[in-house]
């Protein structure tokens, strides 16, 4: 059994009890939602708050709604919510293939797409999947709530613009008609983070090109879209050629280090390889998309 | 009872067991198992309990400058505070190993791995144990560490083991098997010969359960019961006892449920040395559990074995002779479990399956700044080294001949008539017949379809392989007159008690850490006397309550504990004779046997069943002269040689040409341990070590930097399979009985974690062959095979 440093516990009731416990317990208290990341830091000890702060019972963030041209995710639902969930099989397929490789069955039932995001592990799957759907984070605090891209929101590996006393409360994704999107990850086993993963999400046009595109890359040293890819498929058809080149712009724009996961130049082959698997399956899928609407 | 049906995995296994004593019975341990009523170690409470635990070194070689423990023995909870100068004053602070070595209790001079043994903390409870280990200071005078066991024997390497007198490099033994002249001739006038470096990296046999123990010590009658997980009760009671004054009598050792050993619970850890210690310090019972990161850093690792091969043939394939020198990396300390005249155990069986002319190798031991143990799971004895070099080595061959690997292999297998066979390094082979059981293997795996399937699949640019190993293991150690490990001879009792109402309990010396031995144990005596096996009530694992023995590693417990269970059961049977004989008034040789019966033999009406005799023995009856008034018997079975079970596996993986991740698609395992007793129980621990051995070659590697910092100190880092990883088992079986054992049964709990590796490497390795791969190492990693594929194959160490 590896034991924790000493540390106070407190359940909040609801979120403005949360943000108002984050307040009078200070810096040194952190939020556990899912414990996912928190507690084996703090078994490690790693991490070593003074206060846990639990928002397991604030069901009132655990929720999924599609809401006209958003798609609305409360932080604290479960990775198992967004893995079985129809809508997001439809309209987000990326999330699905995304969760369907985060960690195992145990870790996805206690999970939570807010604890992902916040604790913005560099090999976390989500924060890509979000900077490729271009989703917004709802952030509330003392002052009310802010809106942020995933740009102003993701900092940095571990990082955030989550202030001490501010709390995550809904990502939200815009719905795009005709569009497919798609992630894969490499692991050196099943649960493993990723040596590297890819996630893409493309529209299509009504004359067959790509009018709009990400490309979000995981483990790779890059917290942002591969804009250089971006920039050379909109306005194309998609095609074979277009994949390799934008495979070959990904490897170029990521700064992977050496670990026991891979050499560098492993890494940024899978950049490369895994940019191409993406985008022609969410190319196939857009497509599909696209010819659903027209029947 | 509930028998479960005979169910093969693949339709072409077919074949008809015939099981000892009830067969494919349920195990008896399980509903407490299945139910969360197992009772381990951390269970333990008695009352008054205290908690201890260990500081450890944070870098792998540095001077021990001082310790100041002032803050942590001012810790409310905490009672005592104990380091290695303590222990110095006790006479201590070093234990003997089980391999002739020393090793630190706690640290007095020099810490020689990261994670070594400093400090012990005994408090109230756990939490404050833990949190006062960050009251201690020490400081550090940081060392160059030696972490490339290749660079061990380097002139002016810094010298680990300065502890011990006149000691000026790291070497620690050298040793060899073979005939060295003869071997070299054979090679020079070889057509082919074709070397390759492989190696084995360490690994850690990682049980579920992590090590710890409970020792009271009552100061009162001097008396010392030690809770422990331990795979061998009765050698640490011995062990014990030599190191701690403490007489013999005065201890008992206890070792309840077992959540997994795989031979990390077969030394003596300083741990368990700390809580009886501290149990001695306090007065109070002291429990000490490590945690995961404790078990991964510290305790005994598997492997890490660097071996040149090298081996000769014809220009048709007819294997001549192989040759190997190793390197084989300790650690810090040599604490490896090997019987006494084998420093590298039973690699020497390193010649396989084949028909040589010759064979040599040399193993040289060296001294590292990493954990020291080397006792794992199939086997300490080192046998799973030698079967991966040779069937690495046979594929090698193979390729270099253009031959197919398993008609290579059908070619050079020893033939049945050579039986009991003597290999080049000083074994006799007690039985084999590998022809069917490989030929079984191929049928199951429709081998012929397969490689069709390759060559199509290869035309479109994807890749498949396909990769076979047929091992022979050997195991049940040992023969007295060989084997003994600190001087204790290999040798296991039984016990056999029949009660009036004709129930029955069996007392043996070894310890199940999983393996089935309620019920396997039961199920031989329920052979051997005909009482159901529900009748019969297995003992293990309390030295108070069982005959002294050695315990159970390297897949002994059936060669050679089961061997004295049937032994014991046939004496039994022998006194019940005699005793029926005068409850029938008739003579012992008129009685004739039939399951659980004495009957008059032309009367088979007129008998008395084992229940009858043992109600007879406890009552009236008079009994003939030098019958004593009980059914009981003990034996020491001393085996007269080991087992030698073997098998032929098959596997088939898809390697993805833009990732280089590997796919197992399917795994074919033909075992044959001679009689089987339970067969599922047979496929329980085949399935365990069929797993085990994809996991370490595909991921598992306890890993070092340059500064000697262990890089697999949690299951973040350590990876070990999950049922993601491994396919839908496809086992079959052949039965050979063993010439020599009572009831023909070999061991097969390490078979398939020695024979698998090899079947998924060369499954790797053929897959890759398009990219000109001949070898790579383990673990097979995405990264290491597409490095592969780029032509940059590299050792892991």
């Amino acid at each position: 059994m590896q034991i924790p440093a000493p540390f106070d516990y407190v359940r909040a009731s609801s979120v403005d009890n949360a943000l108002a416990l984050l307040d009078r317990h200070g810096a040194e208290s952190r939020v556990v939602a899912g414990g996912h990341s928190l507690l084996p830091m703090m078994k490690l000890r790693l991490a070593r708050p003074d206060w846990l702060i639990d928002i397991n019972d604030l069901y009132e963030l655990d929720y999924l709604l599609v809401d006209g041209p958003v798609l609305r995710i409360g932080a604290m639902a479960r990775h198992t919510t967004l893995l079985e969930s129809d809508d997001i099989k439809r309209l987000f397929p990326i999330i699905t293939d995304a969760e369907r490789v985060i960690a195992d069955p145990i870790v996805r039932n206690r999970g939570t797409i807010g604890g992902s995001l916040c604790q913005a592990d560099p090999a976390e799957d989500l924060s890509t999947v979000c900077h490729v759907l271009e989703a917004v984070a709802v952030v509330r605090g003392p002052a009310g709530e802010r809106m942020l891209s995933m740009a102003d929101f993701h900092r940095g590996p571990y990082e955030t613009a989550v202030a001490q006393n501010e709390l995550l409360i809904e990502v939200r994704m815009p719905i795009r008609a005709s569009s497919g999107s798609a992630y894969e990850k490499v692991e050196r086993r099943v649960g493993d983070w990723a040596v590297a993963a890819a996630g893409a999400s493309v529209t299509l046009g009504s004359d067959g090109t790509i009018s709009h595109v990400a490309v979000g890359l995981t483990a790779v040293g890059l917290d942002r879209t591969v804009t250089e890819v971006e920039a050379v498929l909109v306005g194309q058809a998609p095609t074979e050629a277009l994949f390799v080149e934008a495979g070959r712009l990904a490897s170029l724009a990521c700064d992977p280090l050496a670990d026991q996961r891979g050499p560098i130049d492993y890494k940024r082959h899978l950049a490369d390889e895994l940019t191409r698997r993406v985008l022609r399956a969410a190319c196939r899928r857009a497509a599909a998309s696209v010819s659903e609407i027209t029947i | 009872m509930t028998i479960l049906e005979d169910r093969p995995t693949n339709p072409a296994a077919g074949g008809h067991d015939r099981p000892i004593g009830h067969g494919r019975m349920q195990r008896k341990e399980d509903p407490r198992f299945v139910r969360g009523k197992g009772h381990y170690v951390d269970d333990i409470v008695l009352p008054g309990m205290l908690h201890g635990a260990i500081l450890r070194a944070p870098v792998a070689h540095a001077r021990l400058v001082s310790i100041d423990t002032t803050e942590a023995l001012a810790h409310p909870k905490v009672l005592a505070v104990i380091t290695g100068a303590d222990l110095q004053a006790l006479g201590l602070a070093w234990a003997p190993t089980l391999s002739m070595d020393v090793q630190a209790v706690l640290v007095t001079d020099k810490v020689r791995f990261q994670g070594q043994e400093v400090a012990f903390v005994v408090a109230e409870d756990r939490y404050a144990a833990r949190d006062a280990l960050e009251l201690i200071q020490v400081e550090y005078d940081v060392l160059p560490p030696v972490v490339d066991a290749r660079k061990a024997m380097d002139p002016g390497a810094p010298v680990i083991r300065d502890d011990l007198a006149g000691r000026t490099d790291n070497h620690i033994f050298d040793w060899e098997a073979g005939d060295k002249a003869e071997t070299d001739a054979v090679f020079a006038s070889a057509d082919v010969v074709v070397s390759q470096e492989i190696v084995y990296p360490r690994v850690h046999p990682a049980p579920m359960e992590t090590c710890g123990a409970v020792a009271d010590f009552d100061p009162i009658d001097g008396r010392l019961t030690l809770y422990e997980t331990t795979q061998a009760p009765h050698a640490h009671r011995t062990l014990f006892a030599m190191v701690s004054g403490i007489p013999e009598h005065k201890i008992r050792v206890v070792s309840p449920d077992i959540g997994g050993g795989f031979g990390n619970k077969v030394g003596i850890y300083p741990g368990y040395i700390l809580a009886v210690v501290g149990s001695i310090v306090t007065g109070k019972p002291v429990k000490w559990v490590e945690d995961r990161s404790e078990n991964l850093m510290s305790t005994s690792f598997a492997r890490d074995y660097i071996m040149q091969g090298e081996i000769a043939a014809t220009k048709d394939g007819k294997i001549l002779a192989l040759r190997t020198n190793v390197l084989a990396d300790h650690g810090a300390f040599n604490a490896t479990a090997q019987p006494t005249k084998y420093p590298a155990g039973f690699f020497h069986i390193f010649t396989g399956s084949y028909d040589l002319a010759a064979a040599h190798c040399t193993v040289t031991g060296v001294y590292t700044n990493k954990a020291p143990g080397g006792v794992a799971y199939a086997c300490s004895f080192r046998v799973t080294e030698a079967v991966y070099l040779v069937e690495r080595m046979v594929d090698i061959l193979a390729r270099k001949l253009d031959m197919d690997p398993a008609e290579l292999r059908l070619k050079n297998f020893i033939k049945p008539e050579q039986f009991p066979y003597a290999n080049k390094t000083g074994w006799e082979y007690d039985s084999g017949d590998y022809e069917p059981t490989m030929r079984l293997s191929m049928k199951m795996a429709g081998y012929d379809e397969l490689r069709r399937e390759q060559k199509e699949k290869r035309a479109r640019g994807e890749l498949m392989g396909i990769g076979i190993s047929f091992f022979t293991e050997t195991v049940g150690a040992g023969p007295r007159k060989d084997m003994d490990i600190l001087g204790l001879g290999m040798a296991d009792g039984a016990e056999l008690r029949i009660h009036p109402t004709g129930k029955a309990v069996v007392r043996i010396s070894v310890q199940s850490q999983g393996q089935g031995h309620e019920t396997t144990f039961a199920q031989i005596v329920a052979e051997e006397i005909g009482i159901p096996p529900e009748d019969i009530d297995v003992v293990h694992g309390d030295t108070d309550q069982t005959p002294f023995g050695l315990g159970t590693y390297g897949s002994r417990s059936t060669p050679v504990s089961g061997a004295a269970v049937a032994l014991v059961a046939r004496k039994v049977r022998e006194k019940a004779r005699f005793i029926a004989a005068a409850m029938l008034e008739t003579r012992p040789e008129d009685l004739e046997w039939e399951k659980g019966r004495w009957f008059v033999k032309g009367d088979p009406s007129v008998g008395k069943t084992i229940a009858e005799i043992a109600m007879g023995a406890h009552g009236t009856v008079a009994l003939p002269e030098g019958i004593e008034g009980n059914l009981d018997a003990e034996v020491t079975y001393d085996p007269p040689n080991l087992t030698f079970p073997f098998g032929a596996y098959i596997c088939v993986v898809d390697v993805d040409p833009g990732t280089g991740h590997v796919k197992v698609r399917r795994f074919i395992a033909v075992d044959d341990c001679g009689t089987r007793i339970n067969p599922m129980i047979i496929e329980g621990q085949i399935h365990g070590g069929l797993t085990d051995g994809v996991g370490m070659a595909l991921m598992e590697f306890i890993e070092f930097d340059a500064e000697g910092n262990c890089l697999g100190g949690s299951f973040m880092d350590y990876l070990i399979p999950t049922a993601m990883e491994v396919p839908d088992w496809e086992t079959g079986f052949t039965v050979t009985p063993s010439p020599h054992h009572p009831i023909g049964a070999k061991g097969i709990g390490e078979s398939a974690t020695v024979g698998s590796p090899p079947a998924v490497v060369n499954a790797v390795v053929d897959a890759l062959a398009p990219f000109g791969v001949v070898h790579m190492d383990m673990p097979c990693t995405p990264a290491r095979v597409w490095e592969a594929m780029q032509g940059r194959t590299r050792p892991p160490v």
